[in-house]
């Protein structure tokens, strides 16, 4: 490998690309470590000195943060996330399995009645599922978010699950069958098991999804006391107005577990956003 | 006995049928009968008023100016995103930069972790007029002349949002173009250097047919985003100036919440829909169910 890059020059057209990939990486990563350090500032240390590093630092913004409301939207996303992920790996791997098993047509039909829900965007689907969630009487409600976001979230998830299950070995599950297994043995004993690499995908897809969406949030959630983390923000930080270091504060923390997950799991991470190539 | 067990396994899948269905499919039915009525929503009954929603939805000035700033979000998505994105993955993963590449393709793909509110939050930061990051840049390097207030006026006020859109995404599109070029035969480049191609000719030549597929993904993925874009006009300039930021999506929104006239954005709803399901329906029947994994 050595000897093959030797070969190649280091020329004009690469430093020109070096110098050019630097700067994006600095539009980046600067902004970032702007709200980091603002975070710790009070709001004459960001307004006087934009770019200065804190005097002081104060550590306290992130402890006001949390209790002027933060930990609330923080604990109510963990809860609509867990639920929701909870919901789409027991239906989409239920799905996928049944899937595999049936040996007719009607595999097929399901498989495309589920995969059609790609095609739809939640945006076509807000005014009619408010409604829907009203007259359910749970808007306002967890299962408001719950409920949707399993919803959207099960086409692509069946989808890998469904490709994964396909290249799973035969000649287990028919000696499965021949000692008598029932279906949910199989399903349970052998195919859950297997497939833990895309069940793990699929978490990490949908806590990124439940975690970081807005629409349905700020539509179907009106109380404080139970809004998620995107919309909690929002209203954090409009209600604090020039409290800005506490605001970066709260955006901080707000980043933080899916960045955790990010930094813990890059591969899958990776892999996992960019199956089946569906945008959260 | 076969006939018994696809009725035992279809049992497997109805809970998700019937998720996808109440969730998905329903609200879908109803907004297309919604779309030919008017209420509010709080009122109980709903008047049926034929087409007079969609005659509106022609004769709507805002529907134009959505439309045209939906366009123009598409455009410069697909010109960055897409074409950039496509640039950057290859330069990224040319062997010269083997050993930085991952830490730049790491660093573009961190705005795609962060939720579109931190995002736009920290844009109302950087757009900020008065100690906003990008006016203060601007007059620390001496260009005052182009400091300006970003969000506030119409003309630019769209291209400030757009450029939101960029700085989050082109990181993951990039991403993955990378996984696109990672499975392309390394022999492909070696017998083209053999044969003295150089760089630009191979990234011509070999890289985009190759990445055909993915170049057509990403292209429906950015453009349907455009066209149902809503969190960032929504959070950074609630449509305004005037309507000079108003999209498709925030003018139903607006009209079914704002202004309480559900029928004429359930209307509105079906004209996103049309576009949308349109787009993602070519790449559903072109490489539906074909996922490389």
């Amino acid at each position: 490998m050595a000897a093959k890059s030797g070969r190649r020059k280091f020329g004009p057209g690469e430093i020109l690309w070096l110098v050019i990939l630097t700067v994006l990486a600095v539009l980046i990563l600067y902004p970032l470590f702007w709200i980091v350090m603002s975070s710790f500032k009070d709001y004459n240390g960001i307004f006087k000195d934009v770019w200065g590093l804190p005097e002081k630092w104060l550590f306290e913004n992130y402890a006001t943060a949390w209790e002027k409301g933060i930990s609330g939207y923080f604990v109510n996303s963990l809860i609509v996330s867990a639920g929701t992920i909870f919901g789409v790996v027991l239906l989409a791997t239920f799905a996928a399995f049944g899937i595999c098993q049936i040996k007719s047509k009607l595999a097929n039909i399901c498989f495309l009645m589920i995969l059609g829900g790609l095609l739809l965007s939640p945006q076509v689907c807000l005014l009619p599922l408010y409604m829907l969630l009203k007259n359910l009487g749970i808007k306002d409600t967890y299962f408001a978010l719950i409920f949707p976001y399993i919803a959207f979230r099960i086409p692509v998830s069946v989808m890998l699950i469904r490709s994964f299950f396909i290249g799973i070995p035969k000649d287990l599950e028919e000696s499965a069958i021949i000692d008598g297994a029932s279906f949910f043995q199989i399903y349970r004993k052998i195919y859950l098991p297997l497939s833990k690499p895309i069940i793990s995908t699929v978490v990490i897809m949908t806590a990124y999804y439940s975690w970081n969406e807005f629409i349905f949030a700020t539509m179907f959630i009106d109380s404080t006391a139970r809004q998620t983390i995107p919309v909690g923000l929002m209203a954090f930080s409009d209600g604090l107005m020039t409290n800005w270091g506490v605001v970066m504060a709260g955006m901080v923390i707000a980043c933080l577990p899916i960045t955790l997950l990010f930094i813990l799991m890059q591969k899958s991470f990776i892999r996992g956003i960019t199956a089946g190539s569906v945008k959260g | 006995m076969t006939k018994k067990r696809n009725r035992e396994a279809f049992l497997y899948i109805l809970p998700c049928l019937i998720v996808l269905g109440l969730f998905v499919y329903y609200p879908l039915i109803m907004n297309i009968v919604y779309s030919f009525h008017s209420f509010t929503l709080s009122s109980s009954t709903k008047d049926f008023v034929g087409l007079a929603n969609f005659r509106k939805l022609f004769s709507d000035k805002i529907i134009l100016t959505s439309l045209m700033n939906n366009v123009l979000y598409a455009v410069i998505s697909v010109i960055i995103q897409v074409g950039f994105g496509l640039v950057l993955a290859a330069v990224l993963e040319d062997r010269v930069f083997q050993k930085v590449s991952p830490f730049f393709r790491t660093t573009y793909f961190i705005p795609t972790l962060l939720s579109m509110t931190v995002v736009c939050l920290l844009f109302r930061f950087i757009y900020n007029p008065q100690m906003g990051l990008l006016n203060s840049f601007l007059k620390l390097v001496g260009l005052d002349g182009l400091t300006n207030i970003w969000l506030g006026k119409s003309k630019i006020a769209m291209y400030a949002v757009i450029a939101v859109s960029q700085w989050q995404s082109t990181g993951y599109v990039t991403m993955l173009f990378i996984v696109a070029i990672q499975k392309i035969p390394r022999d492909l480049y070696e017998a083209a250097e053999m044969d003295g191609a150089g760089k630009i000719r191979q990234f011509f030549c070999i890289t985009v047919p190759q990445v055909r597929q993915m170049w057509f993904v990403t292209m429906v993925i950015t453009v349907v985003g455009a066209f149902t874009v809503f969190n960032e006009p929504y959070i950074l300039t609630g449509g305004g100036p005037g309507t000079s930021t108003m999209t498709l999506a925030l003018h139903m929104y607006q009209t079914g919440v704002v202004k309480n006239d559900m029928g004429y954005a359930s209307t509105i709803a079906m004209l996103i829909f049309l576009i949308t399901a349109v787009l993602s329906s070519i790449q559903f029947f072109t490489f539906g169910g074909k996922e490389d994994e």
